[in-house]
C-alpha cells in the first residue's frame, strides 16, 4: 500500500525533505576531483621550494590558473558537504550543530574568495 | 524528562573491524584530514601576494621537516580519497556491490594509494635531488 501522499510523491524530496540534491553536487563535484587534483599533485611537485618569481611565472601561463581556480571551487564546495555530513552524524546537541554548520558553510565561502583572489592577484597584479 | 541512555547501533566497542568499515571510516578521516589541507593551500596562496619574502618563509614552513610529513600524510590522504571515491562512484553506478567485490576493489583502493604515494614521494625527491 502507498503510505506516501501524490503531492509527496510528484516533489521527490523523500524522507529528508531535501530530495537528491547534497548527494549529487558531492558526485558531481567528486568527478570533477578526479582530473582536477591528478593534476593539482602533478603541477605542485614541480613548485616544490620554488621562489615567488618562478611561482608567478607558472601561474602566469593562465591555464594553470583556470585549472587552480577551478580546482579551488570544486574542492571547497566538496569539502563543505562532506563536512556538513560528519557534523550532522557526530554533533548530537542540536545548537551546537547548527553552529558548527554555520562556520562551516561560511569558512568554506571565505577561505575559497580568499585563494581565488590570491591567484587572480598573483596572475594579473604587479 | 529525563533522558533514558539508550543503546547505540553499531556497538563499535564489541563489532570486529572489518575491511568494509575500516575502509569507509579511512575514506572519512581523509577526507576531513584533506580539508584541513586546504588551509595549508591558503596559506601558501595567499603568502605569495604578501611578497617574496613573506612566500620564500611559506615554502620554508612547508619545506621543513614537518611540514614535509604533513604533505606526505595529506598525498596519501588524497590518494586513498580518490581511489576510494571512484569505488564510491562505481557503486552509485550499481556495480560491485557483491561482498567479495566489495573486498577485492577494497584492497586494490589501499594498494592504488600505497603505490601511487610511494611513486609521487619517489619522483619529487628524485627530482628536487633528496
Amino acid at each position: 500500500m502507498e503510505m506516501r501522499s501524490p503531492l509527496s510523491r510528484v516533489r521527490g524530496l523523500g524522507a529528508a525533505h531535501e530530495g537528491v540534491a547534497h548527494w549529487w553536487a558531492q558526485r558531481l563535484t567528486g568527478v570533477a576531483l578526479v582530473p582536477l587534483t591528478l593534476w593539482f599533485i602533478w603541477a605542485m611537485s614541480g613548485l616544490l621550494g620554488a621562489d615567488l618569481a618562478a611561482m608567478k611565472a607558472w601561474m602566469g601561463t593562465g591555464q594553470n590558473a583556470v585549472l587552480l581556480i577551478l580546482l579551488i571551487v570544486a574542492g571547497m564546495h566538496h569539502a563543505q558537504l562532506g563536512l556538513q555530513v560528519v557534523i550532522e552524524d557526530y554533533v548530537h546537541s542540536e545548537s551546537t550543530k547548527t553552529v558548527s554548520l554555520i562556520l562551516i558553510k561560511l569558512g568554506a565561502v571565505l577561505l575559497g574568495v580568499l585563494n581565488i583572489f590570491a591567484v587572480l592577484k598573483l596572475t594579473f597584479g604587479s | 524528562m529525563a533522558r533514558r541512555e539508550r543503546p547505540l547501533s553499531p556497538h563499535l566497542q564489541v563489532y570486529r573491524p572489518q575491511i568494509t568499515s575500516v575502509l569507509s571510516i579511512t575514506h572519512r578521516m581523509t577526507g576531513v584530514a584533506l580539508a584541513g589541507g586546504i588551509l595549508i593551500l591558503t596559506y601558501w596562496l595567499t603568502s605569495a601576494t604578501y611578497g617574496a619574502d613573506a612566500f620564500a618563509a611559506a615554502q620554508a614552513v612547508i619545506g621543513s621537516w614537518v611540514g614535509q610529513v604533513v604533505l606526505w600524510g595529506l598525498l596519501f590522504s588524497l590518494y586513498y580519497h580518490l581511489g576510494n571515491g571512484i569505488r564510491h562512484l562505481m557503486w552509485d553506478a550499481g556495480s560491485g556491490f557483491d561482498l567479495p567485490s566489495v573486498r577485492r576493489t577494497g584492497m586494490l583502493v589501499v594498494l592504488f594509494a600505497v603505490v601511487m604515494t610511494a611513486a609521487t614521494l619517489g619522483c619529487a625527491y628524485f627530482v628536487i635531488g633528496g
